[in-house]
């Protein structure tokens, strides 16, 4: 076989490989929806933020706004300080209220940002002073196992 | 005839064996490595084994990519619709070839299709003495044979994988939305939503790139290494085919634990 044939074959080779790769990062991965080009962080102290993870989304009304980039702990306040990075188009009011809720019944967790009335909007490192915690299902349960052992009580 | 001295010094030469073949394999690509400039500087020996391991290898990493994305489509559906959630059907596809199935499925098909065919080639020219004559006529064989091949495989393997995990997606689709009618608008944003470009997609790349080195080396390596007959030939492939699949297997084990430690 002579070289143009060869050269011809294996450019053709080639170009579905990377065609391939194209495919997999636009049409089957997130390179596309994930464009954030500008971000800014912002940080929410938590007293327990149940099964976040980080990667996860951080949502405002439902929108994908940004992710969450880190999850530690500060041994100063005991609390989880969760930092987000958020997309740079979106601004949010300073009482903004950051809380941790649950997809679906057994989805992912995430962070939700309801949107307050504040004129001031918050700045890149600024802290959400309003947070509120996921919900823990086992002292859900115990507080209702409790409630119901005390109405029994009562009624004696 | 056996006496337990003689077990025991055969357990020894068996482990010796053993040990200086693992030591001259990475000599070995050392020395491709070392001399791999040639397969460069004459970029059409290169170009014509990326022809021979990789285009050659087309049809059959299309047609099984296609056929391990359908089979997952039917498999992954049956099981989802017990949840009643089918529109996960294309992550479920999505993840498991990204991740997984791809690299491994097209490193097996391609140490069986291209591994085989470069040992055989290879043992074939020692056999005949071609390999001693070109260094006679102060041709370096690594050079000019042996490297060429070697970068031809490494070069065609993550391009195979990718193609291959792109087939089993259309392939998934196929069966999932236009054969049993998962919707298409859940199917494609839910796996755009949780398949991560750089965490799933570029680690199967990575591990592409792995198994295309190991494949490529023990392909060329069993070849040179092969004794100088027709059966030992024909063993020599065989090794190529068992010791790749096993590698892979090993490898991916490691390389997974090492990428996706389960904190997503």
């Amino acid at each position: 076989m002579n070289r143009t044939v060869l050269d011809l074959w294996v450019g053709f080779f080639v170009a579905i490989g990377i065609a391939a790769v194209l495919f997999l990062a636009l049409k089957v991965g997130n390179l596309s929806s994930a464009h954030m080009s500008e971000t800014y962080v912002l940080k929410a102290n938590f007293d327990n933020i149940g099964g976040l993870k980080v990667r996860g989304p951080v949502k405002s009304a439902g929108v994908v706004v940004g992710r969450i980039a880190d999850i530690r702990f500060d041994s100063a306040s005991y609390e989880a300080v969760v930092t987000m990075t958020i997309d740079g188009r979106y601004q949010f009011p300073k009482d903004t209220f950051a809380g941790i809720y649950t997809a679906g019944l057994l989805g992912e967790q995430f962070v939700g940002l309801e949107v307050g009335g504040d004129e001031k909007m918050l700045a890149a490192g600024d802290v959400i002073a309003k947070t509120q915690s996921a919900v823990v299902l086992e002292k859900l349960i115990s507080q209702f196992l409790f409630s119901k052992a005390a109405d029994g009580q009562d009624k004696k | 005839m056996l006496s337990p001295l003689g077990l025991v010094r055969q357990l020894g030469h068996a482990t010796v064996e053993r040990i200086w073949r693992l030591g001259f394999a990475a000599r070995f690509l050392f020395a491709i490595i070392l001399y791999s400039g040639a397969s460069f500087r004459r970029l059409g020996l290169t170009i014509r084994e990326i022809y021979v391991s990789g285009v050659l290898s087309l049809l059959i990493i299309v047609v099984s990519g296609l056929f391990v994305g359908m089979v997952l489509g039917l498999q992954g559906f049956e099981t989802l619709q017990r949840f009643g959630s089918t529109e996960a059907l294309g992550i479920m596809v999505a993840l498991s070839l990204t991740r997984e199935l791809g690299p491994v499925v097209a490193g097996l098909l391609f140490a069986s299709r291209a591994g085989s065919s470069v040992t055989a080639e290879i043992g074939l020219m020692k056999a005949t003495e071609q390999l001693k004559a070109m260094d006679m006529m102060a041709v370096n064989p690594i050079a000019r044979v042996v490297a060429p091949r070697f970068w031809g495989g490494v070069i065609s393997m993550p391009l195979l994988a990718a193609l291959f995990s792109s087939m089993g997606v259309i392939g998934g689709w196929l069966v999932g939305v236009v054969f049993i009618g998962v919707d298409e608008g859940a199917f494609w944003s839910q796996m755009q939503a949780s398949v991560d470009f750089r965490y799933d997609i570029v680690n199967g790349i990575i591990k592409s790139v792995v198994f295309g080195v190991a494949v490529s080396l023990i392909a060329v390596f069993e070849g040179y290494d092969s004794v100088p007959t027709a059966e030992g030939v024909s063993r020599a492939i065989t090794r190529t085919v068992v010791t790749s699949a096993l590698t892979i297997l090993a490898l991916d084990f490691v390389l997974t634990s090492f990428m996706f430690r389960g904190t997503s």
